[in-house]
């Protein structure tokens, strides 16, 4: 499923080489090539024209930068192409019939008593039946296998990201490497990277369209989605579900690059001077938007789950969070 | 002291500061007054009070209804211009010129508008206005209740209004999900308006849904089985029982909600065991089944409409009638594909996802049994001709756009994205707005004696159309683009020149609505010109139709007698249609009554009350609702009797007029 290499990916499904010049040509042959080239021009953009037509060059979700959004948008067209089946004809039929049994035209004829054949509502109930049925196999087929909780196979070790979904910000926090960081994440290329989510305010989603799925963020839960950079680059983020006065400010990059400018990300983050810790955790926690992306070299041990948990506290609000509490996931409410 | 008498409420509480607010306010207060003034002024409060507010007639509650629609249409409509104003300009980040405060309440208000104060007034407006006629009844079963219901809609619509003006409405979306909607994240009385305002129309809702169930089952005209009711008639009453079966859960998470708020309990809050994921399940189960009693109906208008203008029966009746009713049962079994993105199971998305494209298929019936009612038709290009093709086509690109919402691993991307938006405005205006200004074409007739101007509907049909299609296809684009629904401002310079083509589009929508507001006033103005004095215009197919345009109070003066499908039609086959009867008899009627105004005061009271925790008004205005229910029950002359004498006059007229047209 991942061992696909970011190579032919790519290239793009049309082949327009641009047409070569020989070198050294008369006048005559100038004036040539000047309609050549512009000829050579005109077809190069009829080619990007369709790229952009087919593949969607300019639109995220159909130009996805990871295996689980490259399998989505082969969903959405497939199940489009399927559905096509059934609407053009219900188009074209109906334009047609209304066309052809205008009352105006004589010719057409017209039966007053005719409101029942067997014949028809058979294939009316039969075609949409098959259509539904071939669908719905697909449907149970990628609802398993683009299940975001599930772990995507590879031979790469993962990444593990913690993500708390906040007003107005995301807090992401790396618990393998012990740093964390506001409205920036960075990936290795074609590692898989476990996104471990909550909130410490009302619903959001965390999305990235151009990697593919979405979950929602919820206090008190964890949810889960697997998802894999095969090209690197920098890919926008965002929060799906309204949540409030900032919320179109919930923005993040995520920095896809080879392990080496991951590495390196890691690094830069490891020299930030502010540590995370309950005391910054407060003061972070504050309503606020636009905030800067931000590091911390530092993130108190178990601090993801002080977070899920805290809201599992029977004295609400007043009670300072817990944060040298030991985490056990049996009591976090994980949503399966 | 104050605050035990006023409770929240302050001076504070009017938004001074908002010259766009302000600015509305001056407008309504000055065409209140206006209107005011003129109908006191043309003496005519007496006729509207007698006539009119006090009336229990179906067909005057329902023109009531619809004219609510219509008022409250353009406070929506104007919502979305101003939200699409916002994104054509917020750019790059920039700020537009609605700041995120302002701007969350008017999507809130928007989606709350449109549909539980068009959309439903609408539908429930038509109900009122054609189901009697067409099953030959004399007025639905409980028209004190009717009327009820309309005022207690009426004091939902004044409420939202309100909001508008003292104090602040929801700025939490139109299905408040908490925890943003709980006390912690939205202090101010915003989400108390929504509950209120929600739970006093739903309360009217659910006594419409009752009455018209009883309506349809019990007081249909001798003779008439079920398999000979009209469709529009079928699908309003599997709309109906929509309606009983969902209305109570919305009720339901509205009181915990409002527990939450009020009474500092935690069924949805983060803390203390609260779980928001169960408000966003209960609210879908009701909210799933509401779009069907929206659709539904519409259905059935489009059913008749094609029927009666390609002069053909409906194409497989039978298949409809099950088509609509397999379509009300899995309406419930659906809900979860709002929040598939909510991290259920793979195998729990599956089945709801499934369940969702196995709806489509009664649905994708009907669209065939529609092309083939045209099928060896004489199909004849009227406004609501147009409105129908319209729909046809507008209708099945939505319903593809929604089974691909279906597919869980395709929503993970598609969800809350503005595919989602433009998906169901494509829906919800190709289907019910189209098949409820179709409707109101077909049926004005027959509520008012004259035709609407064809020239002005079909200016409105274009506008609407063309405009529907500028302002949604840049959303299905954007949603590609990953551009999510709520923004306020974004930085994705690619994205503006959708938004501003969508901005045109909505433009186009309202010279839709204003070619809308023309045709009516021209159609007034030659309403001599365009009189029905057949009481069928349009060579119609069912019995109201049979009647007069508009019909007397009492519709029928003798009950009509059902032995086919479509009778009104055989009759005229059979050239019996419009016998005089030998001898009339005296009619049993209800009589008008205020105390639908009444209670629904009293209960706007109560709700304003509770709103801004003023305790006092809240009981007075508790014991004012209350009160005026018991004083009803106990009023012993609620019905009279027409004397045959009177039907003959009535009738007479009737048949000189007749004579006239034919």
């Amino acid at each position: 499923m991942l061992s696909r290499s970011s190579d032919d990916e790519t290239s793009p499904r049309i082949k327009c080489a641009p047409r070569r010049i020989p070198n050294g040509v008369s006048k005559r042959s100038s004036r040539l090539t000047v309609i050549k080239n512009s000829l050579a021009f005109a077809q190069r953009m009829l080619c990007v024209g369709a790229i952009v037509l087919l593949t969607g060059c300019s639109s995220e979700l159909l130009s996805p930068k990871g295996d689980v959004g490259m399998q989505e948008r082969t969903l959405i067209l497939t199940a489009l192409g399927l559905m096509l089946i059934v609407v053009i004809p219900v188009i074209v039929m109906t334009l047609l019939f209304a066309y052809r049994f205008r009352a105006s035209n004589k010719k057409a004829t017209y039966k007053p008593k005719w409101a029942h054949s067997t014949a028809i509502e058979v294939v009316v109930w039969t075609v949409p039946c098959i259509i539904v049925a071939i669908l719905a196999a697909i449907t149970w087929r990628t609802s398993h296998s683009l299940d975001p909780y599930k772990p995507l196979e590879s031979d790469v070790k993962p990444v593990t990201i913690e993500v708390v979904s906040m007003d107005w910000k995301w807090l992401f926090i790396y618990p393998e490497y012990g740093v964390a960081s506001v409205n920036q994440i960075a990936v290795p290329v074609n590692t898989p990277v476990n996104f471990r989510i909550t909130s410490d305010t009302v619903m959001n989603s965390f999305f990235i369209p151009q990697l593919g799925s979405q979950i929602y963020s919820m206090a008190g839960m964890e949810t889960k989605v697997h998802l894999i950079a095969n090209h690197p680059g920098v890919y926008s983020g965002l929060s799906a579900n309204y949540s409030g006065a900032g919320f179109s400010d919930m923005r993040f990059d995520v920095i896809a690059s080879t392990q080496e400018g991951f590495d390196n990300w890691i690094k830069q983050a490891k020299a930030s001077p502010r540590a995370l810790d309950a005391a910054s955790y407060a003061s972070l926690a504050q309503p606020s938007t636009k905030l800067p992306v931000a590091y911390y070299s530092t993130v108190t041990p178990g601090l993801f789950g002080s977070i899920v948990n805290k809201y599992m506290h029977t004295n609400h609000s007043d009670q300072p969070m817990a944060m040298d509490m030991p985490m056990h996931h049996a009591e976090t409410k994980v949503v399966e | 002291m104050l605050s035990q008498i006023l409770g929240k409420l302050s001076l504070d509480a009017v938004p001074m500061h908002e010259p766009i607010i302000m600015g509305t306010l001056a407008v309504v207060v000055l065409g209140g007054l206006a209107l005011v003034g003129a109908v006191t002024y043309a003496g005519k409060w007496g006729y509207l009070w007698k006539e009119w507010f006090t009336s229990v007639d179906h067909k005057r509650i329902g023109v009531m209804y619809i004219i609510l629609a219509l008022i409250m249409l353009l406070r929506g409509f104007a919502d979305a211009i101003m939200m699409r104003m916002q994104q054509a300009i917020a750019n790059n980040d920039g700020a537009g010129y609605l700041p995120p405060h302002h701007y969350d309440q008017i999507f809130t208000a928007h989606g709350v508008i449109m549909i539980f104060f068009v959309a439903m007034p609408l539908i429930v407006g038509l109900m009122n206005i054609v189901v009697p006629l067409q099953i030959g009844a004399r007025d639905v079963a409980y028209p004190f209740l009717n009327s009820l219901s309309f005022w207690l809609a009426v004091a939902g619509a004044i409420l939202v209004m309100m909001s508008m003006f003292v104090g602040d409405f929801a700025a939490t979306g139109w299905l408040a999900y908490p925890p943003l909607s709980g006390i912690g994240y939205s202090p101010t009385v915003g989400v108390d308006y929504y509950i209120w305002s929600l739970q006093i129309s739903g309360l009217g809702t659910t006594l419409t849904g009752i009455n018209f169930i009883v309506t349809i089952l019990r007081m249909r005209t001798p003779g008439m089985k079920l398999m000979q009711m009209p469709v529009f008639t079928w699908t309003a009453l599997v709309a109906n029982i929509l309606i009983v079966a969902a209305f109570p859960v919305l009720t339901a998470t509205l009181a915990l909600l409002t527990a939450d708020r009020y009474l500092d309990m935690h069924f949805f809050t983060n803390e203390l065991g609260g779980n928001a994921m169960m408000y966003v399940n209960l609210i879908w189960v009701w909210g799933h089944p509401e779009v069907y009693i929206l659709i539904l109906p519409c259905f059935g208008a489009f059913s008749e409409i094609i029927a009666t203008y390609s002069g053909k029966p409906l194409f497989g009746y039978k298949s409809m009638v099950y088509a609509t009713c397999c379509i009300g049962v899995m309406s419930f079994l659906v809900w979860l594909h709002h929040f598939f993105t909510m991290g259920s199971g793979a195998n729990v998305n599956a089945f709801f996802g499934i369940m969702t494209m196995i709806i489509s298929v009664p649905t994708g019936v009907k669209l065939f049994n529609w092309l083939f009612t045209m099928y060896h038709g004489r199909v004849r290009f009227t406004a609501p001709v147009l409105w129908t093709i319209g729909f046809m086509i507008t209708f099945t690109i939505g319903g593809m756009t929604g089974v691909l919402l279906a597919v869980p691993a395709a929503d993970f991307v598609l969800h809350n994205s503005l595919f989602l938006i433009a998906h169901f405005h494509n829906v919800i205006i190709g289907g019910v707005v189209f098949g409820c200004l179709a409707a109101i074409h077909f049926w004005f007739p027959k509520a008012f004696g004259f035709k609407l101007n064809e020239f002005w509907g079909k200016v409105s049909f274009w506008c609407w159309l063309v405009g529907f299609y500028l302002a949604f296809m840049p959303l299905y684009v954007l949603g590609f683009k990953g551009m999510t629904r709520r923004m306020n401002h974004y930085a994705n310079p690619d994205w503006h020149p959708y938004l501003v083509v969508a901005a045109i589009g909505a433009a186009v929508i309202g010279l839709g609505i204003a070619a809308l507001l023309v045709q009516f006033a021209v159609s007034i103005r030659q309403r001599k010109q365009n009189l029905d004095l057949s009481g069928d215009p349009w060579d119609g197919r069912t019995l109201e139709w049979a009647t007069s345009s508009p019909p007397p109070f009492y519709n029928f003066a003798i009950l009509p007698k059902v032995e086919e499908l479509d009778q009104h039609w055989e009759d005229k086959e059979r050239r019996v249609a419009y016998k005089r009867p030998a001898r009339y008899e005296d009619i049993h009627m209800p009589r008008n009554t205020g105390a639908g105004v009444y209670i629904s005061v009293a209960g706007l009271v109560l709700c304003f009350a509770l709103v801004w925790h003023i305790w006092w008004l809240a009981g007075l205005g508790l014991i004012g609702m209350v009160g005026c229910f018991i004083a009803r029950t106990y009023d012993r002359d609620v019905d009279y009797w027409v004397p045959a004498a009177e039907v003959a006059r009535i009738e007479n007229e009737r048949y000189a007029a007749l004579k006239e047209a034919a």
